[in-house]
């Protein structure tokens, strides 16, 4: 098989799946309105299939900083945060990240992903164990490879069975790291924290959680399932990242333990890649202060995720296990789950469809993301709309 | 030894039935994607299996050089082994 062979199976797999003409991945956008309402090809669309849980994309403050940044300091930083490309903005983010999660410190990357890499990577290596949940996100995965440590998966949010890999490792659990996430991606569902710190603690581990999903969502001032659960000082480091609740693309890492900073000299996704642009870290720093003070913002996202999840619910379609931001329709076939994305966006509701490997279990998904800003007539269209196809799509 | 192995073999083959269906021959030298269609999520799930079944830890990692029936059998024996 020559080099490129393996693509052209990809691409064979892709047209077998696919009717012709449909991009169902990487959909292009021609003009976008607002937070919720976009333009694909003819059709004025609802969007619901983005990951911008409060809305904030549009925010005036978030765009009049990114705005100042831009005229005050250029469009791109040009360098590594090791080199040139730590600015003032950089630094002052990561103060208020740090105060934001009362932690002794905070190290800022250019998004999640490489924020999951730099601290993956930089905490274990060679010798060591990194055991995830089964679910993990493909940051994770790939954050373990880099890292050289091996890697072992637990069953998806079962404590249990994470103490038991625990135990099969003996006195090797001193030097393993425990990864879960605040919210799962794929189904919204959430970690159960307060059991896997338990486990942890009875084995000296050390745990990494990742509140990507979580972030403004949960908990009061949306620290996320560490607030939620009151379990902020028992989490050795968490990540997250920019690009979904704030609004923008970056990622970020705190912890008290002050080996964090360290990370900074060893990780490689965090010194060879150019660091965040000025008008990214102005408007993730205006979006920050909107996420702490957006109590009401998680008000109105979880009464819109609640009438979603139960309209849904009562349509008799399979949903993730937990009503979530992340409402996910488990389809039994790729076929069914494409026939109602193409339902959706007919109809003019863009969400996202997630097939095998991408899944748990093999499911194909139709994964909608809501939002606080989206209003109760356009859930109300959404239910409406899921009601209209389903007799189309189980015939 | 080689009834140690064997017993691993026998295991795991019963397992790889589980998923590949009564009608696929399964040997030794059966490839496991090409052959027996088990990808990667489904055996990511059936080293859990395997892991709980022999009570031991098989990293994900040295599952990059196993391809057949025979090496997976083999990495599990060796990694049984290690444990006694």
């Amino acid at each position: 098989m020559s080099l490129l062979d393996k693509l052209d199976a990809v691409a064979a797999a892709r047209k077998a799946l696919l009717p012709e003409g449909v991009e169902v991945f990487g959909t292009p956008i021609e003009e976008v309105y607002s937070s919720t309402e976009a333009r694909i090809g003819d059709h004025r669309i609802l969007f619901l299939g983005t990951n911008n849980y409060l809305g904030l994309t549009f925010a005036q403050e978030c765009r009049d900083a990114a705005q100042e940044a831009i005229h005050n300091e250029g469009t791109g930083t040009t360098g590594s945060r090791m080199a040139n490309g730590s600015y003032s903005g950089h630094r002052a983010l990561e103060r208020e990240f740090a105060e934001f999660y009362q932690c002794g410190s905070c190290i800022v990357f250019t998004t999640g992903y490489q924020a999951n890499l730099a601290t993956i990577s930089g905490l274990a290596g060679a010798g060591d164990i990194v055991l995830i949940d089964g679910d993990s996100h493909a940051s994770i995965y790939d954050g373990c490879r880099l890292s050289g440590a091996e890697i072992i998966r637990f069953r998806h949010n079962d404590a249990a069975d994470l103490e038991k890999r625990l135990r099969r490792l003996g006195e090797r659990s001193r030097s393993t790291l425990i990864i879960a996430e605040g919210i799962y991606s794929m189904l919204g569902d959430r970690a159960p924290l307060a059991d896997i710190v338990k486990v942890k603690d009875a084995y000296n581990s050390t745990l990494l959680l990742d509140e990507a999903h979580s972030l403004g969502v949960l908990g009061e001032t949306g620290q996320g399932l560490v607030e939620e659960t009151g379990l902020l000082d028992r989490v050795d480091f968490i990540t997250g990242t920019f690009s979904k609740s704030l609004g923008g693309i970056g990622g970020y890492c705190v912890s008290n333990h002050p080996q964090l900073d360290q990370l900074r000299y060893v990780s490689r996704p965090y010194i060879f890649t150019a660091s965040p642009t000025p008008a990214t870290i102005a408007s993730t720093r205006a979006a920050l202060k909107l996420l702490r003070e957006g109590v009401e913002l998680r008000r109105q996202l979880w009464k819109n995720v609640h009438q979603l999840y139960s309209q849904l619910k009562e349509l008799g379609y399979r949903l993730g296990p937990e009503p979530s931001p992340v409402i996910a329709t488990i389809l039994e076939t790729p076929q069914q789950a494409l026939a109602l994305w193409k339902g959706l966006l007919e109809q003019g509701i863009y969400v996202n469809l997630v097939l095998p490997p991408a899944t748990p279990e093999g499911n194909s998904l139709v994964r909608c993301s809501v939002s606080a800003v989206h209003t109760s007539e356009q859930m109300d269209h959404v239910g409406k709309t899921f009601a209209m196809l389903r007799e189309t799509i189980f015939q | 030894m080689l009834n140690d192995y064997n017993d691993v073999l026998q295991k795991l083959c019963h397992h790889l039935e589980q998923l590949a269906g009564p009608e696929v021959e399964i040997t030794p030298q059966s490839d496991l994607i090409n052959e027996l269609a088990i990808d990667s999520v489904k055996l990511l799930n059936l080293i859990m299996e395997i892991e709980d079944e022999f009570d031991i830890s098989v990293p994900i990692n040295a599952l990059a050089d196993v391809q057949t029936v025979h090496e997976l059998a083999n990495l599990i024996y060796r990694i049984k082994s290690q444990k006694q």
